[in-house]
């Protein structure tokens, strides 16, 4: 078991044909995962890697190949409406790895998505590991190995620093989500917390989160009193200085909320072992 | 980014919502001349990107043209908060009865627009949320509906205002939200929105910040960007497409990653250093970025050392490698440089390096300590 995506995920690539959607189709496929479909407007009937037949809609590409999630590498300035698209198709498990969306876009997107109860992972996020099973994102591949650690994450190379120091000390990860640095996304931890709890592969979590917004208290909250599973925590941004966006959309410390200082204390408080450096999380799962 | 009070009203006033006649001036005499056609009384504003005008004393009412000038020139000569003030604003002065406090921003945690409004405008709304925040109303707003009549009766209910002004509060608030869902806004504010003596409804201050990923459909609006208020070294790295921010301490960091260039930030301190800039240099970084970082990174007359932490996953290590060399080459670097490289082709880069005089880490604890160490001269 995992959560999101397995061996049984049909996945669609939106943006199949521009090269950032080319590349890493081409290295989901060499990971093995199984991809049914591409989507580019206006190049419908060509093929890419011999092998993937590409649409012009999201909605006939859905029909054709009972695709159960799609994956969008489109520039941030159509990515809103990809996401609509997939939505309307009635693909149930979106994952956006754009970086940049306007925000308005996504507040519409994920009121939108709420309504219709669709999964939207991201946006401006790696996306989703299984290891041994589906890689849906651009997480490298060979940097993680199976296991029973689920881990969730805001970043994306910080997740990897992770991910191989678990692999280092031989430990491996049932599914690895970034959910997004962006300040509005579709998943948040709680979601991916209650998913965790709920898997049986997992038997240790994960939290990676980092300055801005509330999303890391909510969880401690949750963790608290909801939780099981072992968890093991790092919050990047401990040298932020505030009312200064670091990288990430929603990296931001506004009006004194926000602090790593408080996440860690909140996380802390729930029970979860804090890490004071990315590398000493395998340390806290033994 | 932020825009100035005076392009914040002009674009308020295209979307029906009423302000003071007046121009922005660059010079005391254009001050004059324009306090001059207004007649009367007349408002002196400094034009900055920061808060506090008023308090800094930028802000000045002036009885008559030549006392307009008069103040243009002090208020031109004025820094606040370290800005210089480079433009006034002369409007003419109201007769106040009232003041209101309405805003729009973006509510991260419920995903949603919200209008926040108050009885008691004319002071920092922060100020207000902290003594008061009783006195501050919050409606949400659905940003596929957008802003409903009933919500702004609602409102206009709920702050006691007389029913003769609900029809032009409403179409102020209907008139802002338009302002702030086309611009891409995450704040729209008027504080404060006055009745006057006469009776008007009028915006006397504006504000708006407007989200720097929309800016690409906005060109009008990024046009408007004044840099005054970034560190030139942010303003040069934006050029290149990195994201800089600069920091107090002696540590160059360059990283691929904005989680992990934080958390590379964090370890010099943890390591009893401190971090010189926070630096994102993304992903595939070529030659030309790298050197544009290290240039940006050595501005800083304070940075002792620099520590790269590449963790290569689609980038690869041997093409940051390559721009770390190029970038040498160019800018030659006269202080300690360590290095983490880690993934993909991390050997490749690492023989790339081998001859570059760099001291290498193999663990992110490792390079933090080394280039603590590097940076304190040891």
């Amino acid at each position: 078991m995992s959560i999101l995506v397995n061996k049984d995920t049909r996945l669609l690539v939106q943006g199949i044909t521009g090269s950032e959607g080319l590349f890493h189709t081409q290295q989901m496929l060499a990971y093995g995962t199984n991809i049914v479909g591409g989507v580019t407007p206006g190049k419908g009937g060509e093929w890419v890697e011999k092998k993937i037949p590409v649409f012009d809609s999201v909605k006939r590409a859905a029909e054709m190949t009972e695709a159960n999630a799609s994956i969008i590498f489109v520039p941030a300035r159509f990515a809103g409406d990809a996401m609509f698209e997939a939505a309307d198709a009635g693909i149930p498990l979106i994952i956006c790895i754009t970086e940049g969306v306007p925000v308005q876009d996504m507040m519409r997107v994920r009121n939108y998505l709420d309504q219709k109860r669709v999964r939207l992972i991201g946006p401006n996020c790696p996306g989703l590991l299984t290891p041994g099973e589906a890689k849906v994102g651009i997480i490298p591949g060979y940097i993680a190995i199976p296991g029973n650690v689920g881990i969730v994450s805001r970043s994306g190379t910080l997740t990897y620093e992770v991910l191989y120091a678990l692999k280092n000390m031989g430990m491996g990860a049932s599914t690895c989500v970034g959910i997004g640095g962006d300040p509005v996304n579709g998943t948040n931890f709680i979601d991916c917390l209650e998913m965790f709890e709920a898997d049986p592969r997992t038997e240790k979590v994960v939290l990676i989160g980092e300055i801005g917004g509330s999303d890391e208290e909510k969880a401690a909250q949750y963790i608290a009193t909801r939780m099981s599973k072992p968890v093991a925590g790092f919050i990047a941004g401990q040298s932020a200085p505030p009312g200064k966006r670091m990288g990430h959309a929603g990296a931001i410390i506004e009006g004194g909320a926000g602090t790593a200082e408080g996440k860690v204390a909140a996380l802390k408080n729930a029970g979860v072992r804090m890490a004071r450096h990315p590398e000493e999380i395998p340390s806290l799962l033994k | 980014m932020k825009l100035h009070e005076y392009q914040s009203k002009q674009i308020f006033s295209r979307y029906g919502i009423p302000i003071p006649k007046g121009r922005v001036a660059a010079t005391a005499s254009e001050a004059k001349t324009i306090a001059e056609e207004l007649g009367g009384r007349v408002v002196v504003k400094s034009q900055v990107l920061v808060g506090g005008r008023g308090k800094a004393g930028g802000i000045r009412l002036a009885k008559n043209a030549a006392e307009a000038e008069t103040l243009a020139t002090q208020i031109l000569s004025m820094e606040i908060k370290g800005l210089p003030v480079r433009k006034v604003l002369i409007d003419e002065a109201a007769a106040i009865q009232q003041e209101i406090y309405l805003g729009i921003t973006n509510d991260r945690a419920a995903r949603k627009p919200v209008i926040m409004v108050s009885a008691a405008g004319g002071v920092e709304i922060e100020e207000v949320a902290k003594t008061n925040p009783e006195k501050i109303i919050k409606v949400h707003i659905d940003p596929l509906l957008g802003v409903k009549d009933y919500q702004t009766r609602d409102i206009a209910v709920s702050i006691d205002l007389p029913r003769e002004y609900w029809k032009p509060f409403s179409d102020i608030v209907r008139g802002l939200w338009q302002a702030y869902s086309d611009s891409d806004a995450t704040l729209a504010e008027i504080n404060p929105l006055v009745i006057t003596e006469d009776k008007r409804m009028v915006a006397l201050d504006g504000k708006m910040l407007i989200d720097d990923n929309a800016l690409m459909r906005h060109p009008n609006l990024a046009e408007m960007r004044d840099t005054d208020e970034d560190a030139p070294a942010e303003v040069e790295a934006r050029k290149y497409g990195l994201t800089f921010i600069k920091l107090d301490g002696n540590i160059g960091c360059m990283v691929n990653g904005a989680g992990l260039a934080m958390a590379t930030m964090d370890m010099t301190k943890l390591f009893g250093g401190e971090p010189a800039n926070f630096l994102d240099i993304g992903g595939g970084a070529g030659a030309d970025k790298v050197a544009a970082a290290m240039r940006i990174i050595l501005s800083d007359p304070n940075v002792r050392a620099i520590l790269f932490n590449i963790f290569g996953g689609i980038t690869r290590c041997d093409e940051v490698a390559r721009g770390i060399l190029a970038a040498i080459r160019e800018v030659q670097p006269k202080v300690p440089m360590v290095v983490r490289l880690v993934g993909t082709n991390a050997e490749e880069g690492r023989q790339l390096l081998a001859n570059a005089n760099m001291i290498t880490a193999d663990t992110l604890a490792e390079a933090a300590e080394k280039a603590v160490a590097a940076a304190k001269g040891m």
